[in-house]
């Protein structure tokens, strides 16, 4: 904040209760006493009740006022933390101490909440830690033990989004008189591992366009997982561990392709590139707003079908039709988890669809394919495609309405939007369980 | 050292905020922060993130922290202070040297402990110095407005 004393800054100083006036005394201590205030912003001045302290600062010193609050919450400790600094030169006449401000500084957290006050200040953070190497003489650097590194890194509570298809494509098979738990058990290991390695290869590319870098508001479920950017993982690590993740799973992959069905090599191929060119270049799918579809590709049709086709060891209609509410469903958390990161998109040059199309467009999309997923439930049970056990999917649908209602509340927000993103992750996983519980029943 | 007058020990020892003013070449800088007194000293933390006032103490130790809000103190008859001393960072285990304050910060903030165990959330905020303040000078103002009572500390020499 750097302005001097208006109207609007005259009002807000107006609701502290007192001031704390803070100069330098003679022995080069500073002061700090409270006193009683009386912003004017038609003089530009704070006038001060006389205090008692000693060595106070003559006319054309400087002076620093600060206005602080916090609200006291017996048995946590505190909230409404706010306070501005305010610096000026000492006037002195007939209406008594003044201070004319000339710059000004603070923090409000219902303005700045707190985690994007902590974002905000990463680079000052690092600087720090930075000096304290060189005078060291040995790295300083944030610490996490390597369990905690690892699971924000790969960001594994997503895997919701490869469980899913994957028990759907096994039990579909089931449900046609194959049964084969071991290989599904591999097929979940290696489809996650070819996740886990998108996300960490995602948060690579992701600090190197500068997305993440400008995004100031990450969430749980968006911004990425800042493991980089803190310095709690090198890029180096994040490569190998990328690395070491496509490999398992393109080796589970190959080895049920050459053991189970061909057409699991083709779809873990048609996998696995959507992985990689999800943000890595030349495709920089993502990049281009083509991520939500290569999201429903992926974590939709290949994950069900390749299941499938691990169990029965060919793949069917059922299944691939059965796989796109799903596919819809996870497409709707990129496209929802874009919307608070937007800005940050945008200004790293990430043309997702939330930075292409507003607002309204938006929330008509999120209704929309919201609606299809489940649409495609119903028509598929009147077709007589998917049992009619499936319609059980159906009483995961009010959560499309609380991620409406957030969007809708919330748009601007990042913080206030993160129940409407968890409600949105909630709904594919209820969505998709009830599907499989279907199959099951 | 000499001890610190009761009354400000007893604020001290109750308050949810003080006000830290450390120098920045020949200016002031205010910072409110959560004051921990060890019956001797005056501890605070400050995160590797809002590390500019520890740059500024490293710079000039003379510093200044006062008490001035009778809502976030609870005691009974309340009085504002001021303490001048001398402040030292001390940052040799930003992950884990700062804990040993944690129970006085605790008892100030509750859900601190909370928070900590979810520190893999914000972990930078987490990665913290402290600021230990030996006091030199105390300022008592027994009346909100009224005459000051000024306490000089001496400091007990081997």
């Amino acid at each position: 904040m750097t302005a001097i004393l208006d109207h609007e800054l005259a009002a807000h100083l107006g609701s502290y209760p007192h001031t704390i006036v803070s100069y330098v005394d003679r022995e080069g201590y500073p002061v700090n006493v409270a006193t009683g205030f009386r912003p004017d912003g038609y003089a530009g001045l704070v006038y001060l009740e006389p205090f008692d302290a000693p060595d106070q600062p003559g006319a054309g010193a400087e002076m620093e006022l600060t206005f602080s609050h916090v609200r006291p919450r017996p048995g946590t400790g505190y909230d409404q933390r706010r306070y501005v600094n305010v610096w000026g030169k000492v006037i002195r006449g007939d209406a008594g101490l003044a201070v004319a401000p000339e710059r000004t500084a603070g923090w409000d957290e219902q303005r700045v909440p707190f985690v994007e006050y902590c974002e905000r200040n990463l680079a000052r953070a690092h600087r720090y830690m930075s000096r304290l190497s060189e005078e060291r003489g040995a790295p300083v650097r944030p610490f996490l033990p390597l369990r905690w590194r690892l699971f924000l890194a790969t960001r594994v509570p997503f895997l919701t989004a490869t469980i899913v298809p994957i028990l759907l494509g096994a039990v579909i098979a089931r449900s046609h008189g194959y049964s084969a738990w071991l290989l599904t058990t591999l097929a979940l290991l290696g489809a996650s591992c070819i996740h886990l390695g998108l996300n960490v290869l995602n948060d690579i590319f992701d600090v190197s366009s500068g997305a993440d870098v400008e995004n100031v508001t990450p969430t749980p479920f968006s911004g990425g997982s800042r493991v980089v950017l803190y310095g709690l993982v090198g890029r180096r690590s994040m490569w190998t561990l990328a690395l070491v993740l496509f490999a398992l799973g393109s080796a589970i992959g190959g080895y049920l392709a050459l053991t189970r069905a061909t057409e699991i090599l083709w779809l873990g191929i048609a996998g696995v590139a959507l992985a990689i060119f999800y943000t890595a270049p030349p495709l920089k799918l993502v990049y281009r707003g083509l991520g939500d579809i290569a999201v429903a590709a992926g974590f939709g049709p290949i994950m069900t079908l390749g299941s499938y086709a691990v169990v029965a060891q060919r793949v069917s209609f059922e299944a691939f039709y059965a796989s796109l509410p799903v596919a819809l469903l996870v497409m709707l958390i990129l496209y929802v988890n874009q919307v608070p990161d937007r800005l940050g998109d945008e200004r790293a040059g990430k043309r997702t669809v939330a930075v292409r199309f507003g607002r309204e467009w938006i929330i008509r999309g999120y209704d929309v394919f919201a609606a299809m997923a489940f649409a495609l439930i119903v028509v598929g049970v009147i077709a007589g495609i998917m049992p009619v056990w499936t319609l059980l999917a159906l009483v995961a649908a009010p959560l499309a309405l609380r991620v409406h209602s957030g969007l809708v509340a919330h748009y601007d927000e990042p913080y206030g939007l993160v129940p409407a993103l968890a409600s949105n992750i909630a709904l594919h996983l209820f969505t998709g369980l009830g599907l499989i519980v279907g199959y099951v029943l | 050292m000499t001890p610190l007058p009761d009354d400000a020990a007893r604020i001290l020892d109750a308050a949810l905020v003080c006000e830290l003013t450390v120098l920045s070449g020949d200016r002031v800088v205010t910072y409110p922060l959560i004051p921990l007194f060890d019956g001797e000293r005056i501890f605070m933390t400050s995160s590797v993130l809002f590390s500019r006032k520890l740059d500024h103490i490293k710079a000039n130790p003379k510093v200044a922290v006062s008490v001035t809000d009778p809502t976030a103190t609870p005691v009974d008859r309340f009085a504002r202070i001021t303490i001048q001393g001398d402040a030292r960072v001390i940052d040799d285990d930003l992950h884990a040297g700062w804990l040993s304050v944690l129970p006085m910060w605790e008892r100030k903030e509750p859900v601190i402990r909370k928070f900590l165990r979810q520190r893999f959330g914000l972990p930078l905020f987490f990665e913290r110095a402290l600021i230990e303040v030996t006091p030199r000078r105390v300022l008592v103002w027994p009346q909100p407005g009224g005459w000051l009572e000024v306490h000089e500390l001496q400091e007990e020499r081997a």
